[in-house]
């Protein structure tokens, strides 16, 4: 018998960190035998970006606007989380609309997120289509974005204490516009999609990962729930108030490709039906918590009260001196107590001193001019005198 | 007196009118074959157009609209500029290979337009053979893939140029099959045989209605011939960036571009010919001559006619195919190899078995 002429080596192939496959900087090293996946061994690593290196010189305001860039495609959701923390350890109040307000715009992050998902999801299957119907509702969501933020997509919209800004007028309408829109969106993927035997056989039973390898992996959200565990933070650990709403938690048992798919699809059916009651049920009220507690205390610190309400004056004689000194010293006190909460603000720090300037030259005319109400002035106003007069 | 005719005419061929007349043949026999590259090149430059319009609208966009009129000209954009590229060659894969795998590739699938025909006397080669010679030649094509995928040096490529060889040989088996039913029903496998023989009751002569299950597996073999979705998994982007085609740019490319897109046009010409009747106008009980008053069939009139029928059940065909292609997901290498050898051969089997016991019983 004559030794077979050719050996039978496995073969290993680089699917380098660039490939038209959508899945973002991934390498792959993978050992083939024939058509079959033997071994694969990913290098991660290329989307670093020094995160955690650049936090070390940053304040939490000057911060946020890096982590939405963490997870570019649900990108509230790393803004809630830092602002959470500080909330929690400081103990501050979060009004209940700015409450509301992030949970709807965390649930409109869960479905872009989803949606983006979905595209590249059946593109690396074969259906190129549904890549475009995604983004047509992504684009919906990124408009909404765009009215309350500012931004499509990195928004810098959570602060300690609440949002940036209030919903603008008309945004709610829009938004329940869009829930409706988005319900038969999802029907349309489940006709599409759901049903479709070649789909099926691409999908059902393949990647099965059982409960005990997903915990031991440390998976969570949908990879976790779709191998029968069902743990959703949103329910187990009540942040912001998801437990006044009514919704359930998506899981399914097996563990495949296919399980995987429909928990998603479920969490953005769900996701909806929050969206729809917060919106329904959103409160009235501030959207920010402006007088957060500060870390250490200092004098005057009933500035920082939550009902502290700054000295208003009638509007009789609005350019006479004591007026604008009055408006120049409400500025200064709400500058003062921002300041001493942020400390790195120093913008604010060099406006600050602006005013300080133009009270100071107001002051300096006065007292020239007219004793009698600069002294009544500064009594009122408890401004110090300045030593060398 | 006898004359001898031969030497007459032996005498006579050394006048000039008889070598201008010789010439005159000789090149008359190069018009019909231009005449077809021009139709099918024009051909495939529309079905290029039409894939990106029906993609478009499936996907909620403007197709091409800057390059000419509604876009016509894109295609002619496209190959112009490949036509421009660098013509690079993988510096240690086997250049010869490499060159000649594209070529084969298209030279195959234009032979098999020798034996369409598009009307009753419109075809360039009546063989008796006929539609074998369409299914022989194609299976040339696997070898030009493979050739590809071997020369360009490229793991990626090879794992390309294999599957997609291994796909080509599963179909065809089935797609043979579909043929000789037909082949069985008209008892010719002349092309234009298998036409006439199913004009006899209009619409409801076709083949479609006496080969239903033949008609679906020849559907399906024939969108894996030409390797378009679901089964385009040689050139599948996400898994094998393009599979044998990676390493080509350019013209050669180009070839491969070309060669996709007149294996589709030659197959659903294939589909109206075998199943949907071909050039016949197939509303029953009308002839053209009384619709229209003519009183012939024959001349201009009839054959341009019988060419847009043609084409218009061939449309049908093709937007299928193209549609099927941006809707459905692809199967897995094992699942498609599953279906050509596990499902469809066996059914075009028992497809065979039916319409043999059926001509069996009608004698």
């Amino acid at each position: 018998m004559t030794v077979p002429a050719t050996k039978k080596d496995f073969m290993i192939v680089n699917m380098g960190p660039h490939h038209p496959s959508m899945h973002g900087v991934l390498r792959l090293i993978v050992t083939l035998d024939g058509e079959d996946v033997i071994d694969c061994e990913p290098i991660l690593g290329y989307l670093h970006r020094g995160m955690e290196k650049i936090a070390e010189n940053r304040t939490i305001i000057q911060y946020l606007p890096y982590v939405t860039r963490w997870d570019y495609l649900a990108t509230m959701f790393t803004e809630a989380i830092t602002v959470n923390a500080p909330e929690q350890l400081e103990n501050v109040q979060v009004p209940k609309r700015a409450s509301y307000i992030r949970v709807i715009m965390l649930e409109l992050s869960r479905i872009a997120s989803h949606l983006l998902w979905l595209g590249p999801f059946m593109a690396d299957i074969g259906a190129q289509t549904p890549f475009f119907y995604i983004f047509r509702e992504r684009e919906l969501i990124y408009d909404l974005f765009e009215a309350a933020t500012g931004m499509r997509m990195m928004h810098n919209y959570f602060r300690i204490g609440g949002v940036a800004a209030d919903l603008p007028y008309g945004w709610i309408d829009k938004c329940l516009d869009f829930c409706d829109y988005f319900l038969t969106g999802i029907v349309e993927y489940q006709k599409l999609i759901t049903r479709n035997p070649i789909f099926l056989e691409r999908v059902e039973g393949v990647g099965i990962i059982g409960v005990e390898e997903a915990i031991n992996w440390g998976l969570s959200g949908p990879m976790l729930r779709a191998s029968g565990t069902q743990w959703d933070l949103r329910k187990i650990d009540n942040y912001e108030c998801y437990n006044e709403f009514d919704w359930e938690v998506q899981w399914q048992k097996e563990g495949d490709s296919l399980a995987r798919y429909l928990v998603r699809i479920g969490e953005m059916r769900e996701s909806i039906k929050i969206i729809q009651q917060a919106l329904e049920g959103i409160p009235g009220g501030p959207y920010e918590n402006l007088e957060v507690r500060r870390f250490d205390r200092a004098k005057n610190s009933e500035w920082n009260d939550f009902e502290y309400r700054f000295i208003k004056e009638k509007e009789e004689n609005r350019g006479s001196v004591e007026f604008q000194v009055l408006s120049f010293t409400n500025k200064i006190r709400r500058l003062t107590s921002h300041l001493e909460l942020h400390k790195r603000d120093f913008l604010s720090q060099r406006g600050l001193q602006k005013i300080l300037r133009k009270r100071q030259r107001l002051l300096a005319y006065l007292s020239k001019k007219n004793r009698a109400r600069y002294k009544k002035l500064i009594d009122q106003l408890d401004i110090r005198e300045p030593k060398n007069r | 007196m006898i004359i001898d005719t031969t030497e007459v005419q032996t005498i006579n061929s050394f006048s000039i009118s008889e070598s201008l007349k010789e010439v005159y043949g000789l090149i008359w026999i190069f018009v019909p074959i231009l005449t077809l590259i021009l139709g099918i090149t024009i051909g495939v430059l529309v079905i290029v157009w039409l894939e990106r319009e029906i993609s478009a609208a499936i996907q909620q966009r403007i197709g091409p609209e800057y390059a000419g009129p509604l876009g016509i000209l894109q295609a002619l954009a496209d190959g112009t500029k490949l036509l421009f590229k660098e013509d690079l060659l993988p510096s240690r894969g086997d250049v010869r290979l490499f060159s000649i795998g594209p070529s084969i590739v298209v030279i195959s699938i234009l032979l098999s337009y020798l034996v369409i025909p598009f009307g009753y006397r419109l075809i360039l080669a009546d063989l008796s053979i006929g539609v074998f010679l369409w299914v022989a030649i194609s299976s040339i094509a696997p070898i030009g893939l493979l050739m590809s995928g071997y020369g360009s040096n490229n793991k990626y490529s090879f794992s390309g140029g294999l599957r997609a060889a291994a796909q080509s040989i599963s179909y065809e088996i089935p797609l043979t099959l579909c043929v000789l039913s037909i082949s069985l029903l008209s008892n010719s496998s002349s092309t234009v045989d298998i036409v006439e023989a199913q004009s006899k009751y209009g619409f409801w002569g076709w083949n479609l209605w006496r080969q239903p299950i033949g008609f679906i597996v020849f559907i399906i073999s024939s969108l894996a011939e030409c390797e378009r979705l679901p089964f385009d998994l040689p050139e599948a982007e996400e898994e094998l960036v393009a599979g044998y085609q990676t390493e080509y740019s350019g013209i050669r490319f180009g070839l491969f571009y070309l060669a996709s897109y007149l294996n589709l046009l030659a197959s659903s010409l294939f589909v109206t010919v075998l199943y949907l009747g071909g050039w016949n106008l197939s509303i029953p009980y009308i002839s053209i001559p009384e619709l229209f008053g003519i009183k012939k069939i024959a001349g201009v009139f009839g054959m341009t006619i019988g060419i847009f029928i043609t084409l218009v059940k061939a449309y049908l065909f093709l937007f299928i195919s193209i549609t099927t292609r941006w809707t459905l997901p692809r199967m897995r290498m094992d699942q498609l190899l599953n279906l050509g050898w596990k499902f469809l051969l066996p059914i075009s089997l028992g497809n065979l078995l039916l319409t043999t016991s059926s001509q069996l019983v009608s004698l």
